[in-house]
């Protein structure tokens, strides 16, 4: 079988008196999606750093494709892509100019250098953008540029630190589809702070909190609920209770406007009481998902009993 | 891996005007010095050809010459050299270097190289201006030799305290100051006389060199001094990834 992408047993890291992450353990296989989710502060960079080699850990060891990071780190950190929170550009130099640096940085062959290069742009797209600076770019290509930079030798592992943070809604759309598409051949551990990011892309979520790992699980496990209780806007509503007996529902509450807030069996899906509505002839209008399994949790989770 | 680094640093630095601005004002005070020598030498020539065993052009005008040009490229490298590591602390693409399959070592030789690089560019320039002398006379060629290889080393040294100081900071212009404050402290220490002081300082061993006495000592001591430097950036990049 082969070794895991990233493994880590027992991160911690401490900034002086300040424990910023405390017993993580990791695992990042082929193929896999993971997402590292916490609030900001949560020790989520800190331990992104680490499993890049850009910080020791005070504590723990740290395997790339089963090479220990600490005793053989070049060797380790052939298999790595890394995208930090602030991408690591330079102003001064072109695209081309740069994605070669990084390129003969991470021991891509000279000769295979042009190919690399061709194709990492062809990915992200940036085929059209080669010769420009890069101080001139905007934000949003910027960041591709910094994703580029992490993929263009073609790495087993991937780690992007907030990567979608400054784009627009139409580049973050782009840049999950380009994410899941590297996911397939790639491993990617990709950190957040937004709950969307992580059930649109990720295959296995973390959920980090006060430098400790408060949860982790299939996606699948967090988003099997998420047909527990629903939000719909009918265009002609009942009466309240007629709503409360569709089959499927245990209970209806109105929330004013047509709204209601229903709450639903077990084994009721989304589509089946939305074909009930439809067919008891209430026009609906609206139809959304309330608080899934994964929000609660992390709700439940990250919230601090001190306020603010 | 080094020569990509090497490479990437050489661009940035010839992309920035500083690195042109320096080179030009560092030739053209050399250049003003060197012309005010020269009408110096035409104005004492026939009484130095009256004297038996009179010092030749050489020792009058291009030992001097090269002394002027450590001086002043001891304010120019600290300037050249502030950036090298500061500037990828601030800007964050350090992280960039620490991430790929590169050592440490590998790093600052990497940055160390591009700095000579420069250097041997300006040097050469230094060098053409006695050079261009031999038009219309002899010069002493073994001198000069000796002349070029203290220049050699001295830079060399001097942009090893440079990269040194800029691996300390964030800032470069802490970087600048703090390097120039060291270089010159080096400069003058023999000022205060006795055997250690003038060991320790820069200018007694240059000044042998420079004059034409080679002494594998004073060799010795740049390469020390050189290779001192470059160990201590290498273990201030180490705790740097320990410490955070």
């Amino acid at each position: 079988m082969e070794q895991p992408l990233i493994k880590a047993i027992g991160l911690h890291r401490y900034f002086g008196e300040f424990c910023a992450v405390r017993d993580m353990a990791f695992d990042l296989n082929r193929g896999e999606i993971l997402g590292l989710l916490g609030p900001n502060g949560a020790g989520k960079s800190t331990t992104l750093r680490m499993l890049s080699g850009a910080l020791a850990p005070s504590a723990g060891d740290i395997w790339l494709s089963g090479i220990n990071l600490k005793k053989h780190p070049r060797r380790a950190k052939k298999n790595l892509g890394y995208l930090p929170e602030v991408p690591p550009l330079y102003p001064e130099l072109t695209v081309d100019e740069y994605l070669g640096y990084c390129a003969g940085l991470r021991g891509v062959a000279v000769h295979k250098r042009a190919g690399a290069l061709q194709k990492v742009k062809g990915r992200c797209g940036l085929s059209d953008h080669g010769g420009r600076l890069i101080g001139n770019l905007s934000k949003g290509y910027r960041q591709r540029v910094g994703i580029a930079q992490a993929i263009v030798h073609e790495p087993g592992a991937i780690i992007l630190d907030e990567p979608t943070s400054g784009l627009d809604p139409n580049q973050i759309l782009e840049f999950r589809g380009l994410i899941r598409e590297l996911g397939k051949h790639h491993g990617i551990i990709l950190s957040t702070h937004i709950l969307q990011e992580v059930k649109a892309v990720c295959d296995r979520v973390y959920i980090m909190n006060e430098g400790r790992l408060a949860t982790s699980a299939p996606l699948e496990q967090l988003t099997r609920h998420e047909g527990g209780i629903l939000l719909i806007r009918l265009g002609r509503p009942p009466a309240l209770e007629a709503i409360g007996k569709l089959p499927g529902v245990c209970s209806a509450d109105s929330l004013g406007e047509h709204r209601f807030r229903l709450e639903l069996e077990d084994d009721a899906t989304a589509g089946v009481i939305a074909e009930r509505i439809v067919s008891s002839g209430w026009d609906l209008e609206e139809l959304t998902s309330g608080t899934t399994e994964l929000e609660r949790i992390f709700t439940r989770h990250t919230t601090r009993e001190t306020p603010l | 891996m080094i020569l990509s680094v090497a490479g990437r640093e050489l661009r940035s630095l010839f992309l920035s005007p500083l690195a042109w601005i320096l080179m030009s004002v560092s030739m053209l005070l050399l250049a003003w010095l060197f012309l005010i020598r020269l009408e110096e030498f035409i104005q004492i020539q026939p009484r130095l050809a009256a004297l038996e065993n009179a010092p030749g052009i050489t020792a009058i005008l291009v030992v001097p010459q090269f002394g002027s040009a450590a001086m002043i490229l001891m304010l120019i490298v600290p300037m050249l050299c502030m950036g090298l590591f500061a500037r990828e602390f601030s800007s964050g693409t350090f992280s960039l270097l620490l991430s790929s399959p590169v050592s440490v070592t590998q790093i600052v030789f990497g940055k160390f190289l591009s700095v000579l690089t420069l250097l041997g560019v300006l040097l050469l320039l230094i060098v053409l201006m006695p050079l261009s002398l031999l038009m219309g006379g002899k010069l002493d060629l073994g001198t000069l030799a000796a002349c070029i290889l203290g220049l050699v080393l001295l830079l060399s040294a001097y942009g090893a305290v440079g990269l040194y100081f800029s691996s300390l900071t964030r800032q470069p212009a802490i970087a600048a100051v703090s390097s120039y404050g060291v270089l010159l402290l080096l400069w003058v220490l023999d000022l205060a006389g006795g055997s250690l002081f003038s060991h320790l300082g820069m200018s007694g061993h240059f000044q042998r060199l420079a004059s034409g006495l080679v002494f594998s000592s004073d060799i010795l001591y740049f390469l020390l001094l050189t290779g001192l430097c470059l160990t201590l950036t290498i273990r201030r990049l180490d705790t740097l990834r320990t410490f955070g």
